[in-house]
């Protein structure tokens, strides 16, 4: 029975590079053996990655589709699994299966639109993939407004790809703010939701939300009050899964499997779910 | 239609049982009926059910799903996936046979768990009529016909004979061999066993019960409804339910370590379990409330809502028998179903 | 068939709720049949008077849910107790897992409880109604006739050989207190324990195999109330839902037996959920015959804050060379 395909049994991953992003948050970059880019996927799409005898977790992959050589994931520490991979060093293997999820809708909703990316902390991580897709494919996208936000500049991800590349984009406009003042931050200094309230953004936009619940709760509110309606905004959950493919149960809310048919929805399907997400 | 006289099944059995391990119901020294490897002297039981459910045959409690030598920095993934061996499965009531395609359309259903496929293309399922329903079977319910005519075999037992009718390829597979030991006959006896049990299933307790008031697209009525508070309250949060369970297809993935490797393993889970959903930074259901609702929810709206109305209960009614506290889906479905179940 | 009727305890319930002397009543709620009984928490006088029940189907042990429940309670929490149920009321509180002054509790006597599979073992399976009457009357959809049984024939293993008919704690006693019984539950322990060790690790092995980790034994235990089950705990490394191995379903109830040693009060919760019938409580069983042999005859729960062997050592106790000097005779 070698030959049938089974998603459960992964592929071996070696970890060719590890980036210290925050105090509590690391990407590392993910190839197989033999240098290769494990599979291909969409942007949103997730990965399990696993250690043997520590366990296999979902993480959504941060580097963009457009990038043939390599997979990356920045994993912030909270558990047993990403305790572990925050001590592991550059040649150690891991396991990878994927991709898993459905993607963010690049190719046809988003094809032409402005797009408004919010995210707070570690939620920049999943929307990386899309942003550096939508920047790859610049023509095929309108303007696009990046706000985003953490505890403190040393907490932001991804600082220097932001600051280098991001900003320096025609047409791309960052937003960047801290939740406390500190010396070496002139920027803006307040929460998320706050902040997209003050600048205001048009109506003309698809916005992709990602972040702590909690902001995200607060976000949508404030972009519901700029006049924006819950089918222009899409966001990505994240609950506790072990399968990948929508079998062993866990992540199953109302009649939807994040792992399968999220970890996108849009902010008025998710309205149709039960509120236990 | 065939027949054998009921003194013949232990010649039926080994003959089975010497191209394909057989597995049917035999009473335990507790009294109890559960599935058994056919052995002589084993016999089959009369009892109606067994406790445990056949899913174990093809979705095991416990099952391996690799090995990983590690050295090192490197690991390797060792595939110990064998090709299942034929066996049988004799005296599997309609419910069970029945449950077998709920867990079809999870387990088969793109990607295949071919695990899973592996044992489901090799097992043989013979299933037997019921001739004495209990007062917890409400089969009727879901729409099923515990009168005969599921798995690749149909057999019915009356007082000295059994019947044999195949229906699939797999068991007219499987009748050729018994062809000796079996004679060509009418239905007749069959037919007269069919009415008289119609006639039973219609005095059973439990008969009225409908499912009109569930299936998908209710979750917004349901999910939110003030009686799961009262259903849940003295609900242990234990998994009997599920794991007695034909159709609960829950599992966790586990690694184990032997010492000389690691095993990565499934094994059964229950959403009643308080850490079913609990992650490193929260849990989306945090009271056992939460964790009820989603057991019957699943069962009655989610599941048939991904699945053309098919509902993921079949009336085997184990739960009823095997709660230590008597809460079970007939009590959930009389309370939220209203009027309809009056 | 229980001296008290179902009547007496609705209009003891429903007068101490009426009285505001309790907010709600922990009591037996009627099912679809009659012996499918559940336990409920009542907070009406109406909800009492049509769907309280009473009978010798009431086995469930409350003691338990007063840990999570009488917390929740304004007021007070009335709580019927058996008296085997008064044991574990009592180790409870010893244990200081709720708050007394939160609990009303009504001691009603019991004259065993019956098992149901006993019951169909004798009528066969189609049940449409249980009358305890003098006789227990019980109508099949199979039989013209009700079938007419004896108690004694249906009795709970638990209840064979009930140990207590006499209430350790209450703050109302409804009928008359019983006393402790030198039952023989003990027997069968006895009978292991002269097994050969093979043999008798072939009887376990027959029983625990069957075991599909439900956590019914658990979870329905009085004695097993930590916050977090080390079997619920990903860190304690035994975090599981199945065992990986043949030994692990046996040390799942070895360490559930060391973890309620000198605290099981032998209620026998354990056996009568378990739903592939494992005589789960002669391990405790065996605990509480050693405790008794070793260091004297001790009944967890019979008295509040009482010290028990295992917790309390005395000079006296027993050396471990003793002990030891005993293996060739029972492990």
């Amino acid at each position: 029975m070698n030959n049938r395909e089974e998603t459960l049994i992964p592929k071996v991953g070696v970890i060719t590079d590890v980036r210290i992003d925050t105090p509590d948050i690391k990407t590392f970059r993910v190839v197989t053996p033999d240098g290769k880019k494990a599979f291909d996927h969409r942007p949103g799409q997730c990965a399990m990655l696993s250690i043997p005898g520590v366990g296999e977790a979902m993480f959504s992959i941060t580097s963009s589709p457009t990038n043939t050589e390599y997979m990356e994931f920045s994993i912030k520490k909270c558990g047993c699994v990403t305790e572990w991979l925050h001590q592991a060093e550059v040649g150690q293997q891991i396991t990878i299966r994927g991709p898993y999820g459905n993607p963010f809708p690049v190719d046809d909703v988003f094809a032409g639109k402005n797009l408004l990316f919010i995210a707070g902390g570690v939620g920049l991580a999943p929307l990386r993939s899309v942003i550096n897709y939508c920047r790859h494919y610049r023509d095929r996208y309108g303007k696009i407004d990046i706000v985003y936000g953490s505890r403190s500049k040393e907490d932001l991800l991804d600082y220097k790809e932001i600051i280098d590349e991001w900003a320096n984009d025609s047409g791309v406009n960052v937003h960047l703010t801290i939740d406390r003042e500190q010396p070496d931050w002139d920027g803006h200094v307040g929460f998320v939701p706050n902040y997209v309230k003050e600048l205001g953004f048009d109506t003309d936009k698809t916005a992709v939300l990602c972040g702590p619940p909690i902001m995200i709760k607060f976000t949508l509110e404030g972009l519901i009050a700029l006049g924006f309606d819950k089918t222009q905004v899409y966001t990505t959950l994240e609950l506790r899964m072990k399968c990948g493919v929508g079998k062993c149960g866990r992540c199953n809310v109302g009649s939807k499997y994040v792992c399968k048919d999220g970890p996108v929805f849009r902010c008025d399907e998710l309205e149709e779910l039960p509120n236990e997400y | 239609m065939r027949k054998c006289s009921l003194s013949a099944m232990n010649s039926v059995f080994a003959e089975i049982a010497k191209e394909a391990a057989l597995y049917l119901p035999v009473d335990g020294k507790d009294g109890r009926a559960a599935y058994t490897k056919w052995e002589e002297g084993k016999e089959w039981s009369s009892a109606l059910n067994t406790v445990k459910s056949p899913k174990d045959f093809f979705f095991p409690q416990t099952e391996d799903l690799m090995e990983f030598k590690t050295s090192g920095k490197n690991i390797e993934i060792v595939d110990v996936r064998g090709e299942s061996e034929d066996f049988v499965v004799f005296g599997v009531r309609a419910c069970d046979v029945k449950a077998f395609e709920v867990l079809d359309r999870v387990f088969l259903s793109a990607p295949v768990d071919s695990y899973y496929a592996s044992r489901r293309e090799h097992g043989v399922i013979v299933s037997v009529a019921c001739t004495r329903p209990s007062e917890t079977c409400f089969c009727q319910t879901f729409g099923i016909d515990p009168t005969g005519g599921a798995g690749d075999i149909s057999v019915w037992k009356t007082e000295n004979e059994v019947f044999w009718q195949s229906n699939t390829e797999k068991g007219e597979a499987l009748m050729q061999k018994l062809a000796s030991l079996t004679e060509e006959c009418g239905a007749e006896a069959v037919e007269e066993q069919k009415a008289q049990i119609s006639a039973i299933m219609k005095k059973l307790p439990l008969a009225s019960l409908k499912a009109d008031a569930f299936g998908g697209g209710k979750t917004a009525e349901l999910f939110n409804a003030p009686e799961w508070d009262e259903l849940s309250a003295t609900c242990l949060g234990c998994g009997t339910c599920t794991f007695v369970c034909p159709t609960c297809q829950c599992y966790d993935i586990k690694d184990f370590d032997t010492g000389n490797g690691v095993i990565r393993y499934r094994c059964w889970d229950s959403c009643m379990y308080s850490e079913f959903t609990k992650m490193a930074h929260g849990n989306n259901r945090l009271t056992q409330k939460e964790r009820f609702r989603q057991r019957f929810m699943h069962k009655l709206v989610y599941y048939p809502e991904n699945n053309e109305g098919l509902f993921s209960c079949v009336g085997c009614g184990r739960c009823i028998s095997r709660c230590p506290i008597s809460m079970n889906i007939v009590k959930v479905m009389k309370k939220l179903g209203g009027n309809t179940n009056e | 068939m229980q001296k008290i009727t179902r009547d007496q305890l609705v209009e003891k319930a429903v007068s101490l709720l009426e009285a505001g002397t309790v907010s709600a009543v922990l009591g037996w709620k009627k099912g679809e049949f009659d012996y499918d009984i559940t336990p409920a928490l009542f907070k009406s006088a109406e909800e009492i008077k049509e769907l309280f029940v009473w009978n010798d189907f009431c086995g469930a042990n409350f003691s338990k849910y007063l840990v999570a429940k009488a917390p929740k309670q304004e007021g007070k929490l009335l709580v019927f107790l058996k008296p085997c149920d008064t044991y574990s009321f009592n180790q409870l509180l010893t244990e200081h897992r709720f708050d007394r002054e939160k609990v009303y509790a009504v001691g009603i006597g019991c004259e065993g409880m019956a098992d149901i599979d006993k019951v169909k073992a004798i009528c066969g399976d189609g049940i449409v109604s249980i009358n305890c009457g003098e006789k227990m009357a019980v109508g099949t959809i199979y039989n013209d006739a009700e079938t007419l049984i004896d108690y004694a024939d249906v009795l709970a293993e638990r209840c064979v050989n009930c140990k207590s008919k006499k209430h350790v704690a209450y703050d109302e006693l409804m009928g008359d207190d019983g006393e402790v019984i030198d039952s023989d539950r003990f027997d069968e322990v006895a009978r292991i324990e002269a097994m050969t060790p093979d043999e008798r690790f072939e009887f376990w092995q027959d029983q625990l195999s069957r075991c599909i980790r439900c956590n019914a034994c658990r979870d329905a235990c009085p004695a097993c109330t930590c916050e977090k089950c080390v079997f619920d705990n990903p860190k304690s490394g035994v975090e599981n839902k199945a065992p990986a191995n043949s030994f692990e379903e046996k040390m799942f109830h070895i360490i559930r037996a060391f973890h309620v040693a000198g605290r099981c009060t032998d209620c026998g919760e354990c056996s009568r959920v378990c739903p592939q019938n494992i005589p789960l409580h002669l391990l405790n069983r065996k605990f509480i015959k050693d405790i008794n042999e070793f260091y004297g005859d001790y009944q967890a729960g019979a008295e509040v804050g009482s010290r028990a062997p295992l917790v309390n050592y005395t000079t006296e106790d027993l050396e471990p060379s003793e002990v030891f000097d005993r293996r060739d005779t029972n492990a």
